[in-house]
């Protein structure tokens, strides 16, 4: 069994990355993330890998797409503003098709905002990583472990449906240490075969262009069909979530990443105090865990959804369970982590029939 | 002891977060959940450094802690920012040779402990912030006295193994001090 | 029947979009040419523009990826970097790579990236119908300097080679026309000699080619050839402005 040991989370990442087949990494440095373009920076030399430092996150963006273009398993990482930048290339990946993972460990916005953790860019990841009809597979982890077991399972599913993907973490999980167990792929992991990519044809074939103008509209509505078929197929095979206690919960809290973990605390607190209440986490952010959570609105009485900003996710929660049931917000913006007591208070209040 | 939900403050330079990867890393080699939270940014660069650690031998909610049962002051700024944050029956460490203001407070375990200056006494220039994991280890028994020695074997970095004598050495005058 | 002229086997078979008199044709060929004379196409991969040659990806029958405008340079890197025995070019003009991409050209150029580029400058956008460009001359009136450039307000034209030279990092940087046969034989031998440099990993290479734009200068398209000599050529200067290849002098000397 593979060793447990005490990592940061920006570092594990890294590392995970690495484990999964990744060894093209393009970045550009920015608080709280800085750590992932370090730990690359000193791994990915030595295994003939390549780690390389652009001139600004549009540019990293563009390298990352050029790599993924060439077939190549391989990551950027930024935080909140750097992600802006990157939403250029963003579109243009999911617009060619080209997988490749980003890493958004997110601080306080808009603007500079602040350096403390946030989770204030679910609707920029979600709704409009980049201009078009688009989306990209986003995933939440809460902990240091979770962020590490999502990585490979980004990637993989990005090479599957060609589809680029977001690790959303904030500052808390990439700041922070936690036991964890990184496996470790022997001689390296075998990738999927990429027949489309373009990396030289060596006559064996016709050449592969890689693109996404389309000047017949017709054209471009065609391609952006087939490729909304993916994201139901995603939708249905692939969101993920966590319940807990919601089976026969009457307040229901919804949070993600590390706002989840707290809330967890909350829904501990309360369950002492005889309050029926659980926990529900959405995984996957973009598909997001819809017909589960419509499942629990069977049965629950409240929604209380909780987040590092003025409230974003709540929407998604409220469209998910039709308006069916009442959804509360918590929150509070970037840096100021809510407590697992103000959450609990929360929860009484609710619990108590008051809104 | 219980959980631990601790507080470790002070300058930057002072070996605050390395005190932290200490405290964390002995919870993990006793088979617990552990977590390390630094304080970040431009307050690391020459001013205040804090961290978070917690203990527990269930999940780890909130890494983040605002109310703690442990609190290590290494600076006077530190002190006074976090001391009305212990709660209640808490224990509170002062390294009292950086820090001459007492705890108003009697509903806490204050101890002071002029770690920087034992250190400087031995010869362990450097080291105050092991002693005070020392003190720690004697006061709340926050791991086995045998899972630090392994501890220190295993954070020690590879060139600095001739280290791992002194480290021993500090947290037995920690372990020890009668104040 | 001996054939005295085909068309290079690195160029698709498919008429292109460009406008009467536009020399992209020809320089679409040289750089098709090279692949061939060198046998390079099977391993290249080009990468295509914002502007008018946006869709060389249909043109050239080396596998290729459309960039976002200014980013061929990173896009490049990103294959180059991946696939280390590809031979990489972007083809951009003006607006491209001078303006929206500067950074991406400069930085390319300076990591020294083993990469072509392929440098169309006719000193105007031609895709969006005819606005200033960063290498629009002085006084010259596009669309968007309706007056005449005004150093005042719009400031000076960019000198990509005299700038690029200056890098350390570049290893080939050389102006070139198609204005005439003689020059567009010199511009065939300048990115062969460039496509060479990077099969033997040698660094970063751009070729600069002065280009016209009939339609948007509103002139003839022997007008517009006309034109490029009489104004492009004295303000940017042709020749090569750096090639480590060179034997220096000093290290004839001391053998």
């Amino acid at each position: 069994m593979e060793e447990r040991i005490l990592m940061k989370g920006n570092e594990a990442l890294a590392e995970a990355a690495i484990q999964a087949g990744c060894i093209r990494f393009f970045g550009y440095p920015i608080t709280p993330q800085t750590e992932v373009a370090a730990y690359m920076s000193k791994r990915l030399p030595k295994i003939g890998g390549t780690y390389l430092q652009a001139e600004s996150e549009v540019a990293a963006v563009n390298m990352l797409q050029g790599a993924g273009a060439a077939g190549a398993r391989a990551m950027t990482s930024s935080s909140s503003p750097g992600i802006s930048l990157k939403t250029e290339g963003i579109s243009y990946m999911a617009g060619a098709d080209i997988p490749g993972l980003i890493i958004n460990v997110q601080r306080g916005g808009p603007g500079l905002g602040g350096i403390q953790p946030s989770q204030a860019d679910y609707w920029q990841a979600t709704k409009a990583p980049g201009h078009g009809d688009l989306h990209i597979i986003v995933f939440a982890p809460s902990s240091v472990q979770e962020m590490v077991d999502l990585v490979e399972n980004a990637f993989d599913l990005s090479d599957e449906y060609r589809i680029p993907a977001m690790i959303l973490a904030d500052g808390l999980l990439g700041q922070m240490m936690e036991p964890v167990t990184i496996k470790k792929s022997e001689g390296g992991k075998k990738l999927p075969e990429k027949k489309w990519a373009a990396k030289g044809h060596g006559h064996k074939r016709a050449h592969n262009i890689i693109n996404s103008l389309y000047l017949k509209a017709a054209d471009l509505e065609r391609v952006i069909n087939e490729r909304f078929e993916r994201y139901k197929e995603l939708e249905v095979k692939h969101t993920r979530c966590e319940r807990y206690m919601t089976d026969d919960a009457d307040v229901v809290v919804v949070a993600y990443g590390a706002t989840g973990r707290i809330a967890k605390a909350a829904v501990k607190a309360a369950r002492e105090q005889g309050v029926k209440a659980g926990l529900f986490r959405p995984i996957t952010l973009w598909p997001f865990p819809k017909q589960d959570l419509k499942d629990i609105a069977k049965s629950a009485k409240a929604f209380l959804t909780v987040e590092m900003s003025m409230g974003q996710m709540v929407d998604d929660v409220k469209l998910a369970i039709d308006c069916k049931r009442p959804v509360d917000f918590f929150g509070h913006t970037g840096g100021i982590v809510p407590t697992p007591q103000e959450v609990l208070d929360k929860i009484l209040k609710l619990a108590g029939g008051e809104r | 002891m219980g959980d631990l939900n601790s507080i470790l403050a002070g300058f930057g330079g002072q070996g605050i977060l390395f005190m932290g990867k200490v405290i964390a890393t002995a919870g993990l080699l006793e088979g617990k959940e552990v977590s390390w939270l630094p304080s970040y940014g431009p307050e690391m660069r020459g001013g205040t450094a804090n961290c978070s650690v917690c203990i527990s031998s269930g999940d780890i909610c909130s890494p983040l802690v605002t109310s703690p049962n442990v609190l290590i002051a290494m600076n006077l700024p530190s002190f006074t920012k976090f001391i009305d944050t212990v709660v209640p029956g808490g224990t509170v460490i002062v390294d009292s040779t950086l820090i001459s203001k007492k705890v108003e407070r009697n509903d806490v375990n204050v101890c002071y402990i002029p770690a920087s200056a034992l250190a400087e006494q031995s010869g362990l220039k450097g080291l105050a912030n092991i002693i005070l994991i020392g003190k720690l280890l004697e006061l709340t028994g926050f791991c086995e006295y045998l899972s630090i020695k392994k501890t220190i074997e295993k954070v020690v970095p590879p060139k600095k193994q001739h280290l791992i004598q002194k480290n021993m050495e500090a947290i037995d005058i920690g372990y020890n001090y009668k104040g | 029947m001996a054939v005295v002229f085909k068309r290079p086997h690195a160029l698709t078979n498919v008429p292109t979009h460009y406008c009467p008199g536009c020399t992209h044709g020809i320089i679409h060929r040289l750089v098709a040419e090279a692949l061939d004379e060198l046998d390079l196409e099977g391993r290249t991969v080009g990468i295509a523009p914002v502007g008018c040659a946006v869709m060389a990806y249909d043109y050239f029958n080396c596998d290729m990826i459309e960039a976002p405008h200014g980013r061929a340079p990173a896009i490049a890197t990103g294959v180059k970097r991946s696939v280390p025995d590809s031979i990489v070019f972007t083809y951009q003009g003006d607006g491209d790579l001078a303006a929206i991409g500067t950074a991406e050209t400069v930085h390319a150029a300076a990591r020294g990236e083993n990469i072509t580029i392929i440098f169309v400058n006719n000193a105007i956008y031609g895709m969006t119908g005819g606005q200033m460009a960063p290498t629009t001359l002085p006084n010259q009136v596009t669309q968007t300097s309706p007056f005449g450039r005004d150093i005042s307000q719009a400031g000076f034209p960019i000198k990509v080679c005299e700038m690029l030279s200056t890098l350390e990092g570049s290893s080939y940087i050389a102006r070139v026309s198609v204005d005439c046969v003689r020059n567009v034989n010199i511009a065939k031998k300048a990115i062969k000699k460039a496509f060479e440099i990077q099969s033997q990993g040698r660094g970063f290479t751009l070729i600069e080619v002065l280009s016209t734009c009939p339609t948007n200068w509103g002139v003839s398209p022997k007008d517009a050839l006309q034109w490029l000599r009489d104004n492009l050529i004295p303000y940017y200067p042709l020749g090569v402005y750096k090639d480590v290849t060179e034997v220096k002098k000093e290290e004839l000397c001391d053998g």
